[in-house]
């Protein structure tokens, strides 16, 4: 479980993050919703820690991100798996080698059992086959399921995913969405996704955080989202006409119009 | 006072990185696979224009001392024996630094600015990686190792340079190799390699540095990129001086 209490973040004058209180639970996906420009990306990189809070807590269990030491900073992460926004698969190696990449660096085992375990992930994303190629030469949803490989091949106990479906197609975005899902089920991590994809929210939102101006707005799950009364949430959830459509006839259906 | 305060800026943040760098790796296996890389692509792929460069250059030097010194008051074995003075002390080991702060400099100013602007060092932060040490500490090691190497082979290629002129008819063989041979201090050889450890350093942290610290897109990953080769050729030429004088 990941918390957050009064956590504020400021560039100079100004405040991007004010007072976020949130809890991310285990086994569950979690997401981070908002406009653009809202502050959840530097949420994101607030709890991964590749910013520093001006002001409060960010608990891993019961251990506090902020203040841990740099050594006990860099064990921790051992335990977190990221998928960027843009894959940030390296250039210079095989979809393989990127995948054995963290394995390289912090496992003990021999070359045959990382290479067993780095096909393992490859084959549970789909990507059998493709272990010689390079990131240039395959495409963006296969960039993003090389990114899951990578990220989970340590089996981590968190997974943080920055707008994985941004620049793919509907279709593979619901592909990669299932994916994490998945993941997160099987082996009881705790996913933190940054998105604005509206199909993700309906689609896997287990538990979603909506950001509005550097604010916790609002909090609950997929279900809840439909019935929720916050102006500001149902302005960006309900924007396109499709959307606006479905929670027309929901609340037809719920006898409130 | 501004730019004052901007240099020590950079400074600063310039010698924590190096702080961050130069520690021990995290994992030495990893870190060998990336010196060989880095010796190779840095310094084998650099062989080639250093060859070509030093030989034309020795021979530009030799026909240049030939006609400009020619005197009957000179013994003919000088123009050996200033172009081997000239290659051994200051075109092999400075100014050929100088060029390669432009080939490698920018080389690698690029790829690690690439890699900040599209997320890769990020990704290995979160990983729990030193991403300095992995990226940079190999790059150092490496230039640092191969350099040296390099300088020689330049030197041997601006000899043979110098004798290629003989073919032309501008000196003799034996003028030449009396003049290579005439007085030679080992020191001087080793002035060189001195030299060109620490330009080697300079080269690749500075430009290291430029990269790392890139903000923004490919336009800033440019301009990273040039500043590298401007920032390191000024900082070759300056320590040039002191080397200089503190080592002949």
């Amino acid at each position: 479980m990941i918390k957050i209490e009064h956590l504020y973040k400021s560039f100079e004058d100004k405040e991007v993050l004010k007072d976020i209180n949130a809890v991310f639970k285990d086994g569950e996906v979690n997401l981070i919703i908002g406009q653009s420009g809202s502050g959840k990306t530097v949420l994101m990189k607030n709890i991964v820690g590749l910013l520093t809070p001006t002001q409060g807590s960010i608990f891993y269990d019961d251990k506090d991100f902020v203040a841990l030491t740099k050594k006990e900073k860099i064990l921790l992460r051992r335990e977190m798996g990221m998928i960027f926004q843009s894959a940030a698969l390296f250039d210079s190696m095989s979809v393989l080698e990127n995948v054995m990449f963290p394995l390289n660096m912090f496992s003990y085992d021999n070359y045959d059992d990382r290479k067993k375990r780095a096909l393992e992930c490859l084959a549970r994303v789909n990507l059998t086959g493709a272990e010689n190629k390079f990131p240039g030469e395959i495409s963006g949803g296969m960039q993003k399921r090389v990114a899951i490989a990578r990220a989970i091949v340590l089996q981590p106990k968190y997974l943080f995913c920055d707008e994985p479906n941004s620049g793919l197609d509907p279709k593979t975005s619901i592909v990669i969405d299932e994916l994490i899902s998945g993941i997160t089920h099987e082996d009881n991590i705790t996913t933190i996704v940054n998105t604005h994809d509206m199909n993700s929210v309906m689609g896997i939102g287990e538990n979603i955080t909506f950001i509005c101006e550097g604010r916790a707005e609002w909090q609950g799950n997929n279900k809840e989202i439909m019935d929720a009364e916050n102006k500001r949430l149902n302005d960006f959830i309900f924007a396109s006409d499709i959307l606006r459509q479905a929670k027309e006839l929901h609340d037809e259906k719920k006898g409130l119009k | 006072m501004l730019s004052i305060q901007n240099g020590l800026t950079h400074l600063g943040r310039y010698v924590q990185l190096m702080g961050r760098a130069i520690s021990t790796p995290d994992r030495w296996r990893m870190f060998l696979k990336q010196y060989v890389t880095e010796m190779y692509q840095l310094g084998y792929n650099s062989i080639g224009i250093v060859l070509i460069i030093s030989f034309f250059i020795g021979a530009v030097i030799c026909l240049q001392i030939k006609l400009n010194i020619q005197s009957p008051w000179m013994p003919r074995m000088v123009v050996g024996y200033t172009t081997r003075e000239i290659m051994l002390l200051e075109f092999s080991s400075s100014i050929m630094c100088l060029i390669l702060a432009g080939k490698v400099g920018s080389n690698i100013a690029s790829e690690i600015g690439t890699m900040r602007i599209t997320q890769q060092i990020d990704a290995l932060d979160i990983m729990g990686v030193n991403s300095a040490n992995y990226l940079i500490l190999p790059k150092i090691a490496g230039l640092m190792t191969i350099m040296p190497i390099l300088v020689t082979f330049s030197v041997c290629a601006g000899i043979l340079g110098a004798y290629a002129t003989s073919l032309m008819g501008t000196t003799t063989v034996p003028e030449l190799d009396e003049g290579f041979r005439y007085q030679f201090n080992q020191w001087f050889f080793w002035c060189g390699m001195i030299k060109a450890v620490v330009y080697a350093f300079i080269i690749t942290s500075v430009s290291a540095y430029k990269g790392y610290t890139v903000e923004g897109g490919s336009v800033e990953v440019g301009k990273s990129s040039t500043d590298a080769v401007v920032l390191s050729s000024i900082l070759i030429l300056f320590s040039d001086i002191f080397l200089t004088s503190m080592l002949t």
